[in-house]
């Protein structure tokens, strides 16, 4: 067993695509541990505490690329060598960026550097340094779609009101999600163009409304992100004005939907305001907000993800919807099956699950130990609904929408657990997600004991990804899954397995029309109809 | 810009054009759904200090940093480099003649912390100005603190290697007409065993006694009789078509200077006027302190233009490197002088190399030596290169500076003027380090030149200097 450092001079790669290039280089029998990290200071120190940093990697700096390998000495020589392939691999490292030909120029280092026009600047570095790139966009003329997170909230406040004086758009810090004409950015889905705007705080939120509004044949106009904390009462809702009055001056545009998770009740307040001001039906779905709040006339507000796209999709046709799907009748659970297990790599499905079924189920926990390594995740004896994107689940590691690892170890956890009533899976696809996101979680299904709960899962995106929504959800069919068409009708159907007889609230002060016994997605239909 | 603009103006009404800042994946949906997406080769700018790099971002597109940065450039491209005269040192700059001071290289260093050669260039300059006898008097004498030092550049004056100038060595004089400035160097001693690199002997002695006896008399002589000055724009522009780059290479400029001057030294054979074309056939540097002359005159006209962020001077002694900024008044930001890559002398390795040293780095400033090396495809093959990557290094350059020569150009990239007018801005947002030509000298004194090769400026002196710089205030702040 030897351990040996290696040090890349000025060779600098996302966390992501180290830790991907990490794991890949893991595999071969031989290394036991594989570190690749940038040799800032910090990284330095977390490899000296593991006993992994030697000579050269004590000199190196926060520019250089550091390896450290533990394991047989020839198959660590062999991950050494390969160390700079893996990272140029098909969309990773340097490598990616334009071919660097004879008369191709430099490669462009800074965005001082991008070409004259530049209109949007994407940006997913590192979140102490997104601010900075974010004002170098504004301050060149650029808006900017800030996806890095951990950005400290009162630099969002400043970039926002930067952008705001110089009339342009910061979408983020923490924006997942956009499609400005047609070309998507971050996390996306390929949708019809149409005539729906939608802007938003959650980005799962939006990829859900706007592949149901492909799926009910619609389309949209544009995707506005905003960042999860736009609508916070600290920074107080500017980019999701600014999007409002964009799309309602936008003459594709016809209708707008707002997705957020509650907003601050006054940011609340004032958008609702602004929405009836804007000319165009808005329909928003505020999940969670308090239901006494009047709506401005033009104003629709829908209560769930689901909801809020057959609003906006009734509108854009001018008509009734045809009724959603018929539930799946699922058998009752037999005890000691009594818990549900929702685990969401989407936070915004995690938060809609807990403010459908909370009522109905009441205590649910929403956070879970996190996992240890080479250990099994523990699960508590209460009803569970997850977000595994949180950040003590993603520490060094990406997103469960990317790497599926730990939500497989805790959907594993829960299929074996006897107290599992049942299981809720989403899988989102599209731009910027894992290819076979269904894959993974067929498999755990396809090993799990005979005696297994229910597993609930539904599919955002479209058949238009490059995924494919019809093939992921035959995957999950095939290895025994109950497919449903969203977050919400995912959320109905845990509710109706797990309270029989108990009415599923749908928004807190409004009285839920339908028993759970007829509970399905054409009843809620039909009252949308009414408020529409 | 008004309080309120129109919102995201623009954003909805045609295709992006989309700029990619970190994961290099995300480049991918947006360009295949047809956008025009430029990937940035990124890495965390400031050598990773958020706190610099979030300072870093408010000087981007600052409107008095652009302005003083165009006020600046304009000042180095007015200067038009007449070579007027050549005089003893202490006839120029007489606090050389009123005591003991010697002018070194690069930033302010002390004779305790002096590397080999630029210690063995003060026990020559010593020895030449009869200070001392013997070689150990000489160091007895620095040792005893009965010699003063300053930077070269505290005088206008630049110096290749240890840059060590005492009063009775000729100075070359360059002056600009329209602001009166003037910048001087001494002379080149040719290659081999010489001061500059630290050689002592007879050989080097009794060179530079004749240089001060003969050379700067028939050269003083040689251009005050020629009908006008000398144009060392004119010279440099078309070495620059001829594969020089007028640092590290110097081949042809040296050769078009001599021309210029060989009727009249030969007119003051009685001077030494012959000796000194003898002198000059052999020296492919000659050109060197005249293109660094030059060089500080026009970097001299772009300092001290409040709120710049360009770079005048930037210099080493052997120990230490430092940088000038043109907002920043006359502080020195340092790092240790970084190693040499390059190519050595039958019998010499890197283990034997002095650390970067010479104040010729100032010819990169002004958009020559690394900068210019597309020009100079020979020296490419000195320093183990090829053509294909000299132009990348030229091409490089120019994304770290505020504009272009409009007289110096390069051949080897269609003729585009040279890079001028590093801006510390940019090399902090790159983590781009300027790359210099240089020579390499020994580290024991008494030795010489050993290689010559390509070196860097550290990062270090540009984020220092960052750190230094105040954020203007901005209209509507």
């Amino acid at each position: 067993m030897v351990l040996r450092n290696a040090v890349h001079k000025d060779l600098y790669a996302d966390s992501v695509a180290l830790m991907r290039a990490a794991a890949r280089l893991a595999e071969p029998p031989g290394v036991e541990t594989i570190s690749l990290v940038m040799g800032t200071p910090a990284n330095r120190d977390v490899l000296a505490r593991s006993g992994l940093l030697t000579t050269p990697g004590h000199d190196a700096g926060p520019n250089d690329l550091l390896v450290a390998v533990r394991g047989e000495p020839d198959a660590v020589d062999t991950a050494l060598a390969l160390v700079v392939d893996a990272l140029s691999g098909p969309g990773e490292g340097p490598g990616a960026g334009p071919k660097a030909g004879a008369d191709a120029g430099p490669p462009v280092r800074s965005l001082v550097g991008a070409p004259a026009g530049a209109s949007l600047a994407l940006i997913s570095t590192p979140g102490p340094y997104a601010a900075a790139e974010a004002l170098k966009a504004l301050r060149l003329g650029m808006h900017a779609f800030v996806f890095s997170d951990h950005v400290p909230i009162e630099q969002e406040v400043l970039l926002k009101r930067e952008a705001a004086r110089r009339g342009l758009l910061v979408m983020g810090p923490d924006c997942g999600t956009a499609v400005i004409g047609g070309i998507p950015l971050g996390f996306a889905n390929e949708v019809r163009a149409g005539c729906v705007g939608l802007v938003g705080a959650s980005g799962t939120g939006l990829q859900q409304v706007s592949s149901l509004l492909h799926s009910m044949g619609s389309g949209v106009s544009h995707v506005i992100g905003t960042g999860s904390r736009d609508v916070s009462a600290e920074v107080g809702g500017p980019t999701m004005r600014a999007g409002l009055d964009a799309l309602a001056a936008d003459p594709v545009t016809e209708i707008i939907v707002l997705v957020s998770k509650p907003p601050a009740p006054h940011v609340a307040e004032q958008l609702l305001r602004h929405a009836g001001a804007s000319g165009k039906p808005v329909v928003a779905c505020f999940l969670g907000m308090d239901g006494t709040v009047p709506a401005p006339a033009g104003v629709t507000l829908a209560p769930t993800l689901l909801e809020a796209a057959r609003a906006a999709a009734s509108l854009a046709v001018g008509g009734t919807l045809p009724p959603g799907e018929e539930l799946p009748k699922l058998p009752a659970p037999a005890p000691p099956r009594r818990l549900l297990r929702a685990l969401y790599a989407g936070g915004t499905f995690a938060h809609e699950a807990a403010l459908l079924l909370g009522p109905a189920l009441g205590d649910i926990a929403r956070t879970a130990p996190p996992p240890v390594p080479g250990a099994a995740p523990r699960l508590p004896d209460r009803h569970l609904v997850l977000d595994l994107g949180d950040d003590e689940f993603t520490a060094g590691r990406p997103h469960p929408m990317i790497d599926p690892t730990v939500r497989t170890e805790y959907l594993r956890t829960a299929l074996a657990d006897p107290r599992s009533a049942a299981v809720v899976l989403d899988v989102v696809i599209g731009h910027g997600a894992a290819p076979d996101p269904a894959a993974a979680l067929a498999e755990a299904l396809s090993e799990a004991p005979v005696d297994t709960p229910p597993v609930i899962a539904f599919v955002v995106g479209t058949d238009d990804d490059p995924q494919g929504l019809t093939a992921q959800q035959r995957i999950l069919r095939d290895a025994g899954a109950y497919v449903v068409d969203s977050s919400t009708t995912a959320a109905r159907v845990c509710a109706e397995l797990l309270c029989a007889g108990v009415d599923l609230m749908l928004a807190p002060g409004s009285a839920a029309t339908s028993t759970a016994a007829s509970a399905s997605a054409s009843a809620s239909a039909s009252r949308i109809g009414e408020t529409a | 810009m008004t309080a309120q603009a129109a919102p995201a103006q623009g954003l909805l009404t045609g295709v992006p054009r989309v700029v990619n800042v970190g994961v290099d994946a995300f480049a991918g949906p947006p360009r295949a759904a047809g956008a025009t997406v430029t990937a940035v080769d990124w890495r965390p700018p400031a050598y990773g200090d958020p706190e610099l790099g979030a300072g870093l971002a408010r000087l981007v597109a600052h409107p008095a940093v652009e302005a003083a940065n165009a006020e600046a450039l304009e000042r180095i491209l007015g200067v038009v480099p007449l070579w007027t005269d050549v005089r003893p040192a202490g006839e120029l700059i007489p606090e050389l003649a009123q005591e003991r001071l010697l002018l070194h290289a690069g930033p302010p260093i002390e004779w305790q912390r002096m590397c080999g050669p630029m210690r063995a260039a003060v026990v020559g300059a010593a020895l030449l100005e009869g200070w001392a006898a013997t070689a150990s008097d000489a160091e007895a004498l620095a040792g005893a603190g009965a010699i003063r030092f300053a930077p070269c550049h505290h005088h206008d004056t630049v110096g290749p290697m240890a840059g060590v100038i005492s009063a009775s060595m000729p100075l070359l004089v360059v002056e600009d007409e329209a602001t009166g400035l003037r910048a001087y160097s001494n002379l080149n001693e040719g290659q081999g065993r010489c001061l500059r690199y630290g050689a002592l002997g007879d050989d080097v002695m009794m060179r530079l006694r004749w240089m001060g006896e003969r050379l700067g008399p028939a050269l003083r002589a040689a251009i005050g009789s020629l009908a006008e000055p000398v144009n060392l724009r004119s010279v440099t522009a078309q070495a620059l078509q001829m594969g020089d780059e007028c640092h590290s290479r110097n081949t042809a400029a040296s050769a078009l200077l001599t021309r210029e001057l060989s009727a009249a030294l030969a007119r003051h054979a009685e001077l030494g006027g012959i000796e000194a074309l003898d002198f000059l056939r052999d020296n492919n540097y000659w050109f060197l302190n005249f293109s660094m002359a030059a060089s500080k005159l026009a970097l001299l006209a772009g300092h001290g233009v409040p709120h710049s962020t360009v770079v005048t001077a930037f210099a080493r002694n052997g120990v230490d490197v430092g940088i000038r900024v043109s907002g920043l008044g006359d502080s020195w930001f340092t790092a240790p002088a970084a190693p040499v890559d390059g190519l050595y002398f039958a019998g010499y390795g890197p283990a034997d190399a002095n650390p970067d040293i010479g104040d010729s780095a100032i010819t990169e400033m002004h958009g020559l030596g690394g900068f210019a090396l597309a020009a100079a495809p020979a020296i490419v093959g000195f320093v183990g290169g090829t053509p294909e990557g000299a132009r990348r290094v030229s091409q490089e350059m120019a994304t770290l500076t505020v504009g272009r020569h409009r007289d110096y150009r390069l051949p080897g990239l269609d003729f585009v003027g040279s890079p001028v007018g590093l801006d510390i801005r940019k090399v902090v947002d790159t983590g781009l380090e300027p790359v210099i030509t240089t020579g390499i000298a020994h580290r024991e004194p008494g030795i010489g030149q050993i290689g010559a090769g390509l070196t860097h400026a550290p990062m270090r002196c540009f984020t220092d200097a960052l750190s230094a710089f105040d954020v203007p205030p901005e209209p509507g702040e």
